[in-house]
């Protein structure tokens, strides 16, 4: 049996900040995982991997993030995730900092 | 220190301007991510968890005030206002936007320092003992060799493309300030019959397979230093295994194809390749060493230095914890600790370094070092001026005095930062450092190098840490291990796996059980951790840590 597919999002750094980004529905980046594209099927989630891969001059290192959905949108379920979305814990910087 | 020739700053002003180019050319799409990559790493460019990651070569750990002056100026105008500096005496910046990076390194060409070969699959940031030129029991200093082999490593054509990276360390003291026994290449300075040569280590490194470095060759002779290493590393090149990343350091090749069979290959390419190295490099050699000549050292009362020391018990308990001995007398090395408690290991703002700069310039003969210990040195400090300089570091946040007890932790930067570690270091470290200040034990808990990874790669030298934590992802939950009776000194031993790892929330507790059974069951206050340890074995401290196993156990 297969492993039942679990949602996710896509995700990347920017090409020139290096910060982290969502890919939309709208085929564009968003800075905040509560504006990114859910995706709950398997087959959706390949085609939308090859649209984000395309964006090569925006994006550095798109890959599939496991999440799971939430009242606010898309929730990270891994802890390196979580991070990603907030910035480091020893300083206010990064997402806590530039989002709030 | 060593200054740039001509040569050198059109060497480097040509390679910045290329990356410029290449850098308009992936911002403009002309170079795919794949086609760029390979590129920003030799420049020390990262892409890391939050932002790109500048990594800059503090060679073999030297600066001058004017370089760390200009560290504080690239991290105010194009990073956060801080810096941190690493176990491989480097300086990263964490917030760097790629298009800036080529006017930081531009900037660090101003002060001759550059981020080249500080990654990549080729010969690393070259480093020493951090007292060099200042150690009391040094028989040389390392730095000239070091920078020689700077200078020959760097842009080597035959070794841009080794099979993984390589890191070389350079001791010129017995005491072993280096760990050059966990270097792809370590080397000793040693005198024989009064000549100076090396005792050449090789194959030792940290990671997911840790490998006390062998020797390959117990004297060799400076004269044949160069040809030797390019000996040592030709033979990794072509015998490096590139089928597997996990196999391809030079310690798993040495493993494989054993050490005799290495050193008759390295001895082989050595009679090919010794008669091209007509004494250039010797000359070269020599040239450097004068560049690295001992400061005018001064002779002064010491009666300032002996009323402060005996009526302000802060000074002392500094000057007790954080000075060494220095070669020339009525000089004191000093250690300025970058671990106050709570803070993150090895960071310091701009600000910070600007003092350290001035400091440097006003007290210490311009001279500043970092060490893999991720602190930073004051090496020739007149020991009148003590009190002065204290004070000075005191308003800066700088005189905690720590250096070598339970809070000088080496961390890496771990998920706070790294995109390749699998738990977080940092916030560990800071609070084991504020619990044991809090419980007011550190002093009386005496010399406890305490070390961690925040994953297997090891950058945080866990496993040669007194006590080491490797921070893991176990099914999606941060999870630490701790390691018991490593060391990194002269004496190398790899720490021993303690049991089951522990959670985020549990590690600090755990820390605090072994260090209470090592207080319990220490002979006197003169026997630290590690001789303890090696007395009693891990028994004690393992039923400290897992006392429900010892309770089943003794049921």
């Amino acid at each position: 049996m297969p492993r039942p597919f679990t949602p996710k999002v896509i995700t990347a750094n920017a090409l020139l900040e290096g910060d982290v980004v969502y890919f939309t529905q709208a085929d564009g980046w968003t800075r905040h995982l509560a504006d990114a594209e859910l995706i709950d099927d398997e087959a959706h989630a390949q085609l939308r991997l090859l649209d984000a891969e395309r964006q090569q001059n925006q994006v550095v290192g798109v890959y599939l993030a496991d999440v799971s959905a939430g009242q606010d949108g898309p929730q990270p379920t891994h802890f390196r995730e979580e991070f990603r979305r907030t910035g480091p814990s020893n300083y206010f910087h990064g997402k806590q900092a530039e989002v709030a | 220190m060593y200054s740039y020739s001509e040569f050198d700053s059109a060497f480097l002003a040509a390679r910045n301007d290329q990356f410029r180019r290449q850098v308009q050319r992936r911002i403009d799409g002309s170079l795919t991510e794949e086609e760029f990559r390979p590129l920003r790493l030799m420049n020390g460019l990262y892409l890391q968890l939050h932002a790109y990651m500048l990594r800059v070569a503090i060679p073999y750990g030297t600066l001058s005030g004017g370089q760390m002056r200009q560290l504080a100026f690239i991290a105010d105008k194009w990073d956060k206002g801080y810096g941190h500096f690493t176990t491989r005496q480097n300086i990263q910046y964490n917030w760097p936007k790629l298009p800036d990076v080529p006017d930081m390194l531009d900037s660090l060409a101003e002060v001759n320092m550059h981020a080249i070969q500080t990654s990549g699959n080729t010969i690393r940031n070259v480093t020493a003992d951090h007292f060099a030129g200042a150690a009391a029991d040094e028989i040389a200093d390392p730095r000239p060799v070091a920078e020689l082999i700077r200078q020959w490593s760097t842009d080597h054509p035959e070794f841009q493309f080794l099979p993984r990276k390589f890191k070389v360390a350079v001791t010129g003291s017995e005491t072993d300030r280096a760990v050059t026994r966990a270097h792809d290449i370590g080397l000793r300075m040693v005198r024989r019959d009064g000549a100076a040569g090396f005792e050449v280590i090789v194959g030792g490194g940290l990671g997911r397979t840790p490998v006390i470095g062998k020797v390959i060759n117990d004297f060799l002779p400076q004269q044949d230093l160069l040809p030797y290493l390019e000996s040592i590393v030709s033979v990794y090149n072509l015998l490096g295994r590139r089928d597997n990343k996990y196999k391809a350091r030079i310690k798993i090749t040495v493993n494989e194809n054993g050490l005799e069979t290495y050193r008759d290959l390295v001895e082989k390419r050595f009679a090919e390749i010794r008669p091209q190295f007509k004494g250039i490099d010797q000359q070269m050699l020599a040239a450097i060493e004068a560049q690295f000549a001992s400061p005018a050292f001064r002779t002064a009362s010491l009666d300032g230095y002996q009323t402060a020391y005996d009526a302000d018990p802060v000074f002392r308990s500094w000057a007790d914890t954080n000075l060494a001995a220095h070669k020339a007398e009525g000089y004191a090395i000093v250690t300025v600790s970058l671990k106050a408690h709570g803070q993150t290991p090895g960071d310091a703002s701009s600000d910070q370094m600007r003092v350290l700069a001035d400091l440097a310039e006003i007290y210490g003969h311009n001279e500043l070092r970092i060490s893999h210990e991720q602190n930073v040195i004051l090496p020739h400090i007149h020991k009148s001026d003590l009190p002065a300089l204290h004070a000075a570091l005191k308003s800066a946040g700088l005189a905690t005095a720590n250096i070598g007890l339970i809070s000088d932790i080496i961390a890496c930067p771990g998920m706070d930062y790294c995109a390749l570690a699998t738990a977080r270091a940092i916030p560990v470290a800071q609070q084991i450092a504020e619990r044991f200040d809090a419980l007011k034990l550190e002093h009386e808990v005496g010399p406890l190098k305490i070390k961690i990874s925040g994953c297997i790669n090891a950058c945080g030298h866990h496993h040669v840490g007194h006590i080491g934590i490797l921070g893991l992802d176990r099914a999606g939950v941060e999870n630490y291990q701790i390691t018991l009776g490593g060391d990194g000194s002269e004496d190398t031993v790899i720490g021993e796996r303690a049991g089951p790892g522990f959670a985020y929330d549990e590690i600090v507790d755990a820390i605090e059980r072994i260090i209470r059974a090592y207080l319990e069951q220490r002979d006197s206050p003169e026997e630290t951790f590690l001789m303890a340890y090696r007395r009693l074995g891990s028994a004690p401290f393992k039923a400290a840590l897992y006392p429900e196993a010892a309770r089943k156990n003794a049921a």
